[in-house]
């Protein structure tokens, strides 16, 4: 009998974060344009010294500007996807709930879509043109959790199978629109609808928006993780968990609410990556148990692990062109997926 | 033979004698109607049904399938709300408890219920004590003591590493005994706790039980289809029949072969032995 202790948990955490911090290293070091190690350090150093005035190399420039935070964006959308998949598989209590199956991705993706087609006949200020595709795809996301929760409910209760149903109809539905929406819509924007639907990170933002997003998952990651007790009775079933003293319905509102608040986060800034909410809870579950206290920090640095190494092979694989990162994530994930339900889970 | 019905007589006892410190169970007139849809006649109804328990008293709760058996014990568990009447614990009202508080009083032993995610048996008994703690916490020395000395009141010590869907179905009901007994309740309910079990695992469990209630005082309720057990163990037998509660009292009074076979359709003979435990015997047309 050796229950979690804090030391434990800050371990695993601590192991994990050493081996984002060389993720990041060498995602720094590749793309189109070749950077060696010394001039990265370097330049690192002076950032660490707030002396960013002295970088004074095009090298420099493309770490600071292009690389850096691009791979912070990867953080923080992978961080968030496997968070809320993390959640959801806990609060439907099915191992294939994920944002990108309940159809909130989709939701969002629309959105984004829908702002790009009309981007060009609304007469936006220029400060705002840069926040509407975001925005929309968090209103699409928004609205898409919502129409999923009134889709799940069966006498007046959430149902997680009809739940799950709902979501994989409503994304179907909503991708159809996509569709129909690429078909019949002449836009320049194509390339960024097509991004969109696969998720990219290469969009660039002002350095309030990271800040915004950080503080966002913040929240919502530290509300869910709050429950996180109540999470693992859960696993256990509703019935069992209500007589094990947990409140059933407040916990599952108010994790479902942030994890969905996690999702739109994410897809309103990169599109539906794919996956990434399904097979990093499923890794770190084999690796560090099932335990959600345990559970959702180490997804959430396998997260951000996971998109950054799959947002480097995005650009430097077909370079000096980049796949869209959802396609590495779901070419890797989908075989990965499949061998852990039939070891696991047959 | 019209059977009585104990809702008939409602009971008019002062308000001390009802709370005194003898009786820890109250149900007093409560009845529950459950329908899809609320504009619909109920599907199912349970009438006025009252009963008291003490503590160290096993109550059994007989019936054939629908008689409302498991709906009495959901609201006695304070999952469902009564349409009327009240259920008091020590003098509180069950459902009016926040579910951490009714947790801390009353455990509930259940069909074995699938696990998502593998976890190991000592991982499973430590969720008994979450009702003691606040949501995000780690397990105490005392929790841990706690959960030991759960598994090592139902003889399953020796299982506590093991992975949950490793154990045998009679062990797995154990582990599931000793997770309540970790809640340390007052009133364990029990719904059909030897079903798929074998006749040695039954009494093993059974026996663990009577045990349990008579060293730590526990009021246990028991559901289940087996009227010898029930007649063995129990102190107080409440028979129903289709929503109703048709008697409550000793076994001695309950078996008596007109009733039981009224309400289980099958023809049986009744013995009456020394110690006042009747037996049954289902007697087959062949």
């Amino acid at each position: 009998m050796r229950p979690l202790t804090f030391r434990k948990i800050f371990f695993q955490c601590f192991v994990l974060l050493i081996i984002l911090f060389f993720v990041v290293i060498v995602a720094l070091k590749f793309g189109a344009v070749p950077v060696s190690l010394y001039a990265l350090g370097r330049d690192l150093l002076r950032v660490l010294l707030g002396q960013s005035s002295q970088i004074s190399s095009d090298y420099g420039l493309i770490i600071q500007n292009i690389r850096m935070p691009r791979i912070i964006l990867g953080i923080i959308v992978g961080a968030s996807l496997s968070v809320a998949g993390t959640s959801f598989q806990a609060l439907l209590r099915n191992p294939l709930a994920d944002p990108y199956v309940l159809g909130v991705s989709s939701g969002a993706a629309l959105g984004a879509i829908v702002s790009l087609i009309a981007e060009p006949h609304l007469a936006l200020p220029p400060g705002f043109e840069v926040l509407l595709t975001p925005l929309c795809a968090f209103v699409g996301a928004a609205l898409t959790v919502t129409a999923v929760y009134f889709l799940g409910r069966r006498q007046g209760q959430i149902d997680s199978n009809t739940l799950l149903l709902g979501g994989v109809i409503t994304a179907s539905f909503l991708s159809a629109i996509i569709v129909f929406l690429m078909s019949t819509v002449n836009s320049s924007n194509t390339r960024g609808m097509v991004f969109w639907l696969m998720g990219n990170l290469s969009t660039s933002f002002q350095k309030s928006i990271y800040w915004f997003l950080a503080g966002g998952f913040f929240i919502a990651a530290g509300v869910i993780y709050g429950t996180a007790n109540d999470l693992n009775i859960l696993l256990s079933g509703e019935k069992e968990a209500m007589h094990l003293g947990v409140d059933v319905r407040r916990v599952r509102f108010v994790v479902y609410i942030a994890a969905s608040l996690l999702t739109g986060l994410a897809v309103s800034v990169s599109g539906a990556v794919g996956y990434v909410g399904l097979i990093v809870p499923h890794v770190m579950r084999f690796i560090f148990g099932s335990d959600h206290r345990t559970l959702l920090p180490t997804a959430a640095l396998g997260g951000a692990i996971a998109v950054v190494i799959a947002d480097t092979l995005a650009r430097i694989v077909v370079a000096p062109n980049e796949l869209p990162v959802g396609a590495v994530t779901a070419v890797v994930g989908a075989p990965l997926f499949i061998y852990l339900l039939r070891r696991r889970l047959a | 033979m019209s059977p009585a019905r104990s809702s008939t007589a409602p009971r008019i006892l002062p308000e001390s004698t009802r709370l005194g410190a003898e009786i820890r169970l109250a149900v007093e007139q409560v009845s529950y109607a459950y329908s899809a849809n609320p504009s619909q006649a109920p599907l199912f109804t349970l009438e006025a049904t009252s009963f008291q328990a003490r503590p160290g008293e096993i109550v059994a709760i007989l019936g054939p399938n629908a008689s409302g058996k498991s709906t009495l014990l959901q609201l006695i568990a304070g999952v469902l709300q009564p349409l009327s009447g009240r259920i008091l614990l020590n003098g509180f009202v069950i459902h009016s408890l926040s579910p951490r508080t009714r947790a801390q009083r009353i455990a509930m032993v259940q069909q074995e219920s699938r696990l998502l995610f593998p976890a190991r048996v000592w991982q499973f008994v430590l969720q008994g004590r979450h009702a003691h703690g606040g949501s995000f916490r780690f397990e105490s020395k005392e929790d841990t003591l706690v959960a030991r000395n759960a598994l090592t009141q139902v003889g399953a010590a020796e299982l506590a590493d093991r992975w949950m869907d490793q154990i045998s179905g009679g062990e797995k009901q154990r582990v599931i005994l000793a997770r309540a007994l970790a809640q340390q309740p007052l009133l364990l309910l029990l719904d059909e706790p030897t079903l798929h079990l074998d006749i040695a695992a039954q009494v093993g469990l059974l026996d663990a039980l009577r045990r349990l209630c008579a060293r730590n005082r526990y009021t246990v309720i028991v559901v289940t289809h087996e009227l010898n057990l029930a007649a063995e163990y129990a102190d107080q037998i409440l028979l129903m029949q289709s929503g109703r509660c048709l008697r409550v009292g000793p076994p001695s009074a309950i078996y008596q072969r007109e009733l039981l076979e009224q309400v289980f359709q099958v023809p049986l003979k009744v013995e009456m032995r020394g110690h006042g435990r009747p037996r049954v015997t289902i007697l087959s047309d062949s």
